[in-house]
């Protein structure tokens, strides 16, 4: 496991994983999309809007899930200051952001009908939205500061931070009176919705969630290079310098 | 019951764009890291 921890190890194996990831990512998704539509039965009270729930909930699963991964990767920067740590989290901020964002936009397609408004200030969209502002704020900061071990270090030390809103946003149908309603799925005694559309939710969960591992894996890979790139650039503006000064 | 194919509509078009930019971006970058590296190494860019 150490072995692939060293990034020329991590791009030869990326390159061998990555085909079966997408092709698998795809797999599941067309069977994800195609249980959504054509096998899973529209709900009692919310009629086909509920269609809408198979790209929400497992956005919103992985908007925190991706998040977890980051503080996990924060951990590996702030104590062993491993490269590939920095690296993860670096390019886990945007995919984090992109399903954060996919989470309040069809969570509002979906209010819209169901609750009559597009957006209302309650304990489980706004800690989702201050999820999305973090997100966005750790992006800023990577592309603030140019040195990347220090970039690392800062972005590491506001993602500890910011991991305390996970708990607010998954207790706070919880703890507060919220419009949103409470969890339906991952429950004490049990899952709360019907085998009829429980079974094409956790199938488009896990398609979403091998499109993240794919999606990030590709990113750590750019990141990889990119630094290979930077570190080439430094030698050769050097080499350059020098040569300029012997002359 | 009401008729909500618009607001799905609009949800898994949204999707699709997300996703779809998500892995442009990624794909985009890959190639152009691999193209300036290769002009470093001096090599051959493989397609």
């Amino acid at each position: 496991m150490l072995k692939y921890a060293n990034p020329t190890h991590f791009l030869a194996l990326a390159a061998r994983l990555i085909p079966w990831l997408a092709a698998t990512t795809a797999l599941l998704l067309i069977a994800g999309l195609y249980l959504t539509f054509f096998v899973a039965p529209d709900d009692y009270q919310q009629g086909s809007s509920v269609k809408i729930m198979y790209l929400h909930v497992p956005s919103a699963w992985l908007a925190m899930m991706c998040y977890v991964i980051m503080t996990s990767a924060a951990l590996g920067t702030i104590v062993w200051r491993h490269p590939l740590a920095d690296a993860a989290q670096k390019a886990a901020a945007p995919l984090g952001a992109a399903f954060t964002l996919l989470c309040l936009v069809t969570g509002s397609l979906w209010g819209k009908p169901m609750w009559g408004t597009w957006w209302v200030w309650d304990a489980r969209l706004t800690s989702v939205l201050v999820l999305f502002l973090i997100y966005l704020g750790l992006i800023g900061l990577w592309r603030t500061i140019e040195e990347p071990a220090q970039a690392a270090r800062a972005a590491a030390i506001l993602t500890l931070v910011g991991v305390v809103n996970i708990p607010i946003i998954k207790f706070s149908v919880d703890w507060w009176n919220t419009l949103h309603q409470p969890a339906s799925v991952f429950k004490l005694g049990g899952p709360a919705i019907a085998g009829s559309m429980l079974w094409p939710l956790l199938i488009m969960a896990v398609g979403f969630t091998f499109l993240f591992f794919t999606l990030h894996l590709m990113a750590i890979r750019n990141e990889i290079l990119r630094r290979r790139l930077r570190r080439l650039s430094i030698d050769a503006a050097h080499a350059e310098e020098q040569a300029e000064a012997t002359a | 019951m009401k008729d909500y194919s618009g607001f799905i509509f609009a949800a898994y078009a949204f999707a699709a764009i997300v996703v779809g930019a998500m892995i442009v971006k990624i794909v985009a970058d890959y190639r152009d890291l691999k193209r300036k590296l290769a002009r470093f190494d001096g090599r051959e860019i493989k397609p």
